[in-house]
């Protein structure tokens, strides 16, 4: 029966040194234990909220570049196009007026050269009819140097009326 | 009776400690063996002595308070540490150690302070009548020539507890401080002990009160878990007192969760108790009666499962190595030292299991005391 029988001194030190014991670690221990244990898991949740909230922030920017990238790429694009249309245009536009002015050279050196010929032909008529007047001058005078061949001349061009 | 027996933490040990104690088994075989050898030096001792061994009577020295703290031999040449004793007469206080006794436990010799007479029959301390010579008992074992003064002693008992208290202290406090300087969390020790605190809050506390309130309770639940588990581990030392094995200690725990289920305990946790709300009126009174004698025997059922569960521990310990003096054969000690070494372990569970089941049930009732129920 002593084993079930609660003794009073234990059972009054058991209370007064528990009691004490949970006043002084309430105190001195588990307050400040548990405080710090709450401030730490709250510092660790917020630094995973900001940490998510940075890696959003990333993927904005992310986005952001990505964004600036393609309107770059596209503008770039753009010029290029825009320079190669200039430049083919510039270089159409030079062959044009080159072609032009080839023209225009070839028709003046054409107009020049039916002139020159012109002039050539006429000086060539001139001094054709000058020899022919004067080879028909020196026909002419052999021919009537004496009568009888001035006779038939006339005979010759008598029967020419004639016929005609 | 509350239905945690079938509680997975149990399960979880009861798979592992079938695993592994074939080989915790040989190892502290191996390991304790000069503690073995002690043990038959004591029991060559106590047969010197007593003629024939009472294996009851060892293990109720052993499991029982006593006013010495008493390690190894016996008579005078015992090894005791004195502790106060401290005794209240109807002449006032008086104290004086426990070694003026010298190790007497068959209330022979007597110590007298202030002209009064004291003995020590059995670790009960009794004040001999004037004229006495020596104690008598009557056929009913009450004393005819004594009275018992109030002991208020600091018995092995208080001083195990003493103990638990200073170590408590020393840890924590070194938390605390770890904690004042720094933010990180710690590391060792510390950390361990840290981890425990939070298995308290987490795992019993929030679960058990809620989220709302746990925080009121968390000192008293803390303390209560830490100082039952200590305790319970110190016990299991070589010449440890069994300290969560005497129910005046469980009786007082038992108390405090009590004291704090009516302290706290809500209108409504109070209106279900007495005036049980939704059943006929002729029901009420018979349901209140059944409602306060749960409330008297939930924390009944904690200081009996604690007391009895490290108690019994003790016991089949005590038991197991008792069979070598009783066989009065070395050779048993082959057998019953394995064993008593396997429940010894088995203890080291039971030691936190009990802490835990102590305090997760306080934290149940303190929960129901103090729950919003829901209005049907």
């Amino acid at each position: 029966m002593d084993l079930i029988t609660p003794e009073i001194g234990l059972f009054f030190w058991q209370t007064i040194v528990f009691l004490v014991l949970i006043i002084l670690m309430a105190k001195f221990a588990w307050k400040p234990i548990l405080g710090a244990v709450k401030t730490r898991e709250d510092s660790i949740n917020d630094a995973l909220a900001s940490a998510e909230n940075a890696k959003k922030e990333m993927q904005n920017l992310k986005a952001d570049n990505e964004k600036l990238l393609q309107e770059a790429r596209i503008e770039r694009d753009a010029l290029l196009r825009e320079a190669r249309e200039i430049k083919d245009k510039m270089i159409a536009d030079a062959g044009a007026e080159a072609q032009e002015k080839a023209n225009h050279i070839v028709a003046q050196a054409q107009t020049t050269i039916q002139n020159e010929k012109n002039a050539a032909m006429a000086d060539i008529k001139n001094q054709v009819a000058s020899l022919s007047i004067e080879i028909a001058e020196k026909v002419v005078r052999e021919e009537l140097s004496n009568k009888d061949k001035q006779r038939k001349l006339v005979e010759v061009m008598l029967d020419d009326v004639t016929l005609n | 009776m509350h239905g945690n027996f079938e509680h997975p933490f149990i399960k979880f040990n009861r798979t592992m400690i079938a695993q592994k104690s074939f080989k915790i088994i040989v190892v502290f075989a191996l390991a304790l063996i000069p503690l073995f050898s002690f043990s038959q030096e004591e029991g060559s001792i106590i047969k010197e002595k007593a003629e024939k061994f009472n294996a009851t009577d060892m293990i109720m020295h052993h499991i029982g308070d006593s006013h010495g703290w008493h390690f190894f031999g016996s008579g005078e040449n015992s090894f005791t540490i004195p502790l106060p004793v401290i005794l209240f007469t109807d002449n006032g206080m008086v104290s004086f150690m426990s070694s003026e006794f010298h190790h007497d436990t068959e209330g022979e010799y007597i110590v007298e302070k202030d002209g009064m007479q004291f003995v020590n029959y059995h670790e009960k301390i009794y004040r001999l009548d004037e004229g006495a010579a020596s104690l008598n008992f009557d056929e009913d074992h009450n004393a005819v020539n004594a009275s018992k003064p109030w002991d208020f002693s600091i018995t092995k008992n208080v001083a195990a507890m003493f103990l638990t208290v200073i170590l408590m202290l020393l840890f924590f406090f070194s938390l605390a401080r770890y904690h004042k300087k720094n933010t990180a969390a710690p590391s060792g020790f510390n950390n361990a002990m840290e981890a425990l605190v939070l298995f308290v809050r987490d795992e019993i506390a929030i679960p058990q009160i809620g989220e709302k309130k746990y925080m009121k309770f968390m000192p008293f639940l803390l303390t209560v878990f830490f100082f039952i588990w200590i305790t319970n581990i110190l016990g299991l030392l070589p010449g440890a007192a069994n300290v969560t094995g005497n129910i005046a200690v469980t009786v007082s725990l038992g108390l405090f969760t009590l004291a704090l289920i009516i302290v706290n305990g809500n209108r409504e946790f109070w209106k279900h108790t007495f005036w049980m709300p939704g059943i006929p009126t002729f029901v009420k009174p018979i349901l209140a009666i059944v409602e306060v004698m749960g409330l008297i025997i939930k924390p009944l059922a904690l200081m009996i499962r604690l007391f009895a569960n490290i108690t019994a521990g003790h016991i089949i310990i005590l038991s197991l190595l008792g069979l070598i003096f009783i066989l009065e054969s070395a050779g048993v000690a082959g057998i019953s030292v394995p064993f008593a070494l396997f429940i010894t372990v088995l203890e080291l569970l039971v030691a936190f299991l009990q802490a835990f089941i102590f305090t997760i049930l306080s934290a149940l009732f303190i929960g129901m005391a103090v729950a919003e129920h829901e209005h049907h």
